[in-house]
């Protein structure tokens, strides 16, 4: 198996849309142990400015990782899932991710590069939310590398 | 929000945390995040992809490890950079039926650096298991007022 080095410079453009709901910034919360209670108290979230329950740090990744997929599912892209494992991972966030967001996410292949017998790939995530006048509002960067192990590694 | 950076100082501790993690943790992560790579619950699948055995998903490690500094900086939404890389795995042993963790990360954190002009403070994680790093670079930049 090999990965494609063509991967590099591609992109995946913004697919379905992810409906941010309360209780999944809960449910997440909680799977991370977050007891923060913007998390989980509408109250307790407006007291410290914002509109609905704030999202955990790194609750991107759900977005993030579904726009991946999309690369991993390619078939010109060779990457074996079961060999894949998660090497770097950042998030910037431009504003916070709140319940009822609608949010899309834009993948870019910004790394391609060999590593003994796999490769390390580098893929970022622009993570946007269409306002109600068609703009568009940069809501985060997600970046991930993931190193795809050749065979023996 | 009341943390002011002139009140803060580089070097200056923010607290700790130890994580207790059991297989079902891992399960309710799997569920909440849709990462349901058997790795992350299933033995022999572990195993035959030459793992000790089950592992956390380092974005568990990653996602729980911030709440020391979400806690710290009063606002999670405080948090608007936040980056890893994964070194080691975490091994969580199967405890279920007892009352034991499968595994406990440790948690630490310090003011690594002040940016004036962005008015931000870098908090620099340690997080280690069974005596290990298991992330490494792990920064979170705090908005301050």
């Amino acid at each position: 198996m090999t990965i494609n080095p063509d991967l590099q410079g591609r992109s995946y453009p913004a697919a379905e849309v992810y409906d941010v709901g309360r209780e999944k910034i809960r449910e997440f919360a909680r799977a991370v142990k977050a007891t923060h209670p913007a998390h989980f108290d509408i109250e307790a979230a407006r007291a410290l400015g914002h509109s609905d329950l704030v999202a955990p740090p790194t609750f991107a990744i759900i977005v993030a990782q579904r726009a991946d997929a999309q690369l991993i599912a390619d078939p010109e892209s060779g990457i074996d899932f079961s060999r894949v494992v998660h090497a770097e991972q950042r998030f910037t966030h431009h504003r916070p991710i709140v319940a009822g967001d609608q949010l899309r996410a834009e993948l870019h292949v910004d790394g391609v590069r060999a590593m003994g017998g796999g490769a390390m790939i580098t893929t970022r995530a622009e993570i946007f939310a269409v306002r109600e006048d068609n703009q568009r509002e940069s809501v985060a960067t997600t970046t991930s590398s993931i190193l795809v192990r050749g065979e023996g590694q | 929000m009341s943390l002011k950076l002139e009140e803060l100082t580089v070097g200056q501790e923010i607290g700790t945390r130890s994580i207790e993690v059991t297989r079902q943790d891992l399960v309710k992560y799997a569920g909440a995040s849709g990462d349901f790579n058997p790795i992350h619950w299933n033995e022999s699948f572990a195993t035959s992809v030459e793992l000790p055995g089950v592992i956390a998903h380092g974005m568990f490690t990653m996602g729980s490890a911030v709440q020391l500094v979400s806690d710290w900086a009063g606002d999670p939404a405080a948090v608007v950079d936040y980056q890893t890389r994964f070194t080691k795995p975490v091994l969580v042993a199967d405890t279920t039926g007892t009352s034991e963790p499968g595994a406990v990360i440790e948690v630490a954190g310090v003011v690594g650096a002040l940016d004036v002009e962005s008015r931000t403070a870098r908090i620099d994680l340690t997080v280690t298991f069974a005596g290990q790093k298991v992330l490494m670079k792990s920064q979170a930049v705090v908005k301050l007022t």
